[in-house]
């Protein structure tokens, strides 16, 4: 169904004897998990929409080291590191884009004191600038009314303070954007970070997951918006223990912009 | 005989001032058994961060009660400080009230403010007995702060309005003595002494119980007062050592040395990089001899097992840590009923710091006593119920940073013991064969455009 999207690596691009614009880091769950192969998607369609003359690394790109690194485990991140640096750098990659914010996090903050210097922008700051620039515009009328409530991953908001870009997208979607209690920098985990995506939870009187989405839930929005694939597995999984599936729906900005305009 | 108001004076100054330096300075030998780290850069930015989050509170207001309720206090302990300052002078000088014939009229704003401040100390202090006692805050009634920890809360809370109640209480009979001599009353050379200075707007309403007293008899409150108001604060001065009050000193270094870098970047352990380099130079030898060098360099345990393991900014960490609770109330472990408390990873620090200094202060040197941070008093299921979130670093106040430990002693449990939960051990097995944490063929990873 999705035969027209335009998707060239990194060692195309080469061949060709060309650089590309921006290198789109598809990270783990954006390649593998089904949920997340969505989110990957929608923001295929948007940047070939754009004409973002992007690549991705493909069959070359590994695992960031973000879980390996949090779990405790700095020598497999290390080396999961300085392989991806390696493969970077040998096609002087210079900006990357990503959808995932531990992959944000750890190509951006982590991978400069390995050898790893590139700009990393996540996917939210670089539709913004694709829509202010005006290489993209959001038809707004497909929300308008809904009631929309953005839920901040840690490593996007309060690891690297950004907060605005994806309510600024919000925003153009002529939605309603309703915070809930503890949002931005006082936003609430969704329970999957630190590697706790990979196990169970210790023991305790309740999930995290279900413990954020309820309070999405009570906002009373028609839709969560998320800006990471864990938090989307996640408050996900939480929408259906909460038996709310038919009411409220759990969607990536990339998701939300790309169905306002119809791709 | 004369001066011996003064020599005791000035003992009694020695004295507090001097056993106090000596426990700072056990706090500043425990706290090198940490790790060097370099936090000498940015130095501009790590003033202004100073200025803005200690000085300036900014992060204690972000709770506005309690924030507006801190504010008053920390103001009032500041500004009363001018008055302890001429009291030490009058002190060791035998003089009262020197600053008066100097400062005419603001002396009289000055020692008003004081008097105000003081009774809102008060008002604040019986607010926060309240909140601790008996509003049942969650925060302020958690597991962790059984025992010492609420003792210690409250014994901060009693010494405060003792103190401010004998500054008051010094004053309302300074007053007495004042008016006495204005009206002719008291004309002894002891009397005059009191030189007419000061306004006095809350004492003044507690003076009238003094109505018709000699003046031998408010001579002995006034200088009962003095003395006790001194004596207290050089003994809450050391008490700060064992306390969690130590806070109102620390907070500032705190700031100052916090992380600067973005909350997500966790720190780069320079020796895996070592021998990760080792590992894929194709060129490596890894059976050449070490760099003669690094012949005396003992390799350092990979993470942390004990204080020792942890850097110095993590030990000054935990004397700062006030025990508020910000960071556990933020917590997604601890409020879906988890183990792990940030507030707990600090306390345990400092409690294991101080069983480590104590041993050094008793034998003169550190003999191991068989026990650790780890296990003896931060278990692994606190510590693997972190989400990494950073909530706890944001929430406190003073620039704690709870998570930095936790994945210290994560990376002691998985590099050094191999000791990481088996579903992570799966997890991490699938990243080194697959290049991701699920059982997926690297090769595939474009699969979903034509899915």
């Amino acid at each position: 169904m999705s035969n027209n999207l335009v998707v060239p690596t990194a060692a195309e691009f080469i061949a060709l004897g060309k650089q590309p614009e921006v290198l789109f880091w598809v990270g783990c769950s954006g390649s593998f998990d089904d949920r997340a192969k969505k989110i990957t998607k929608a923001f295929v369609k948007l940047l070939n929409k754009a004409g973002v003359e992007f690549a991705v690394l493909g069959a070359e790109e590994s695992c960031s080291g973000d879980p390996a690194k949090r779990a405790g485990n700095e020598f497999l991140f290390q080396m999961q590191a300085m392989m991806n640096i390696e493969v970077l750098n040998g096609y002087e990659i210079k900006k990357i884009v990503t959808a995932c914010p531990h992959c944000f996090n750890t190509l951006k903050n982590e991978y400069p004191e390995l050898g790893g210097n590139y700009e990393v922008i996540h996917h939210t700051s670089f539709l913004k600038d694709l829509i202010s620039t005006g290489r993209l515009t959001i038809e707004g009328g497909k929300f308008k009314g809904k009631k929309i409530t953005y839920h901040d991953p840690c490593y996007l908001g309060r690891a690297n303070d950004i907060y605005e870009a994806p309510r600024e997208l919000i925003e153009k979607l002529d939605a309603a954007l309703i915070e809930m209690k503890r949002s931005r920098r006082n936003g609430l985990c969704c329970g999957a970070g630190g590697a706790q995506m990979f196990k169970e939870p210790e023991p305790g009187n309740k999930d995290i997951n279900i413990e954020r989405t309820d309070e999405a839930i009570d906002t009373g929005a028609d839709i969560i918006a998320a800006g990471c694939p864990f938090c989307n597995t996640m408050m996900t999984d939480g929408i259906k223990a909460a038996e709310k599936e038919g009411n409220v729906e759990v969607m990536d900005i990339a998701e939300l912009i790309a169905s306002a305009n119809d791709l | 005989m004369e001066y011996l108001p003064n020599i005791i004076f000035v003992l009694l100054l020695l004295a507090g001032v001097g056993y106090f330096a000596s426990n700072i300075k056990k706090m500043i030998r425990n706290i090198q058994l940490g790790k060097k780290v370099d936090r000498s850069d940015r130095k501009g930015e790590r003033f202004a961060q100073m200025a803005r989050i200690a000085l300036g509170q900014s992060k204690m207001v972000r709770r506005p009660i309690a924030g507006f309720l801190h504010v008053i206090v920390y103001v009032g302990f500041v500004i009363i400080n001018i008055e302890v300052f001429e009291i030490i002078i009058d002190g060791i000088t035998g003089q009262h009230r020197i600053f008066a014939p100097y400062l005419g009229g603001v002396y009289d704003v000055l020692i008003a403010i004081f008097e105000i401040l003081a009774f809102l100390v008060v008002a604040t202090v019986v607010i926060f007995w309240l909140r601790r006692n008996v509003m049942n805050i969650k925060r302020l009634m958690m597991g962790e702060l059984k025992g010492w920890p609420k003792n210690d809360a409250n014994y901060i809370l009693y010494f405060e309005v003792v103190l401010m109640t004998l500054f008051l209480t010094m004053n309302a009979a300074d007053l007495s003595i004042q008016e006495g001599v204005m009206a002719g009353r008291f004309t002894s050379e002891a009397a005059t002494h009191y030189v007419n200075a000061g306004s006095f707007p809350i004492s003044g309403f507690i003076a009238p119980l003094f109505d018709g007293m000699s003046f031998e008899s408010l001579l002995i409150i006034e200088r009962t007062c003095w003395w006790l108001h001194i004596a207290g604060i050089l003994i809450f001065l050391n008490y700060l050592y064992w306390s969690k009050h130590l806070h109102i000193m620390l907070a500032f270094p705190n700031v100052y040395f916090a992380k600067l870098t973005p909350k997500g970047q966790f720190t780069n352990m320079a020796a895996v990089t070592k021998e990760v380099k080792m590992m894929m130079d194709p060129n490596a030898d890894p059976f050449a001899a070490s760099d003669p060098n690094d012949a005396d360099e003992v390799p350092a345990a990979l993470g942390a097992n004990d204080i020792f393991d942890l850097d110095q900014v993590q030990l000054l960490n935990a004397y700062t840590c006030t025990e508020c609770g910000r960071c556990t109330s933020e917590c997604p472990a601890n409020i879906t009923g988890k183990k792990l408390s940030p507030r707990k990873i600090m306390m345990d620090t400092r409690d294991r710091l101080e069983e480590v200094g104590a041993v050094i202060n008793k034998e003169g040197v550190w003999n191991d006593d068989g026990k650790t941070l780890l296990n003896d008093y931060i278990t692994t299921e606190e510590l693997w119920a972190c989400t990494t979130c950073n909530a706890c670093v944001e929430a406190c106040p003073i620039g704690i940073d709870p998570l930095s430990i936790i994945i210290e002693m994560r990376r002691y449990l998985v590099l050094e013991n191999s000791a990481a939960p088996s579903e992570l051990n799966v997890t991490m097995s699938n990243i080194e064969n697959n290049g991701a944490p699920w059982p997926y063929n690297q090769m595939d990873r474009l699969n979903w455009v034509n899915e």
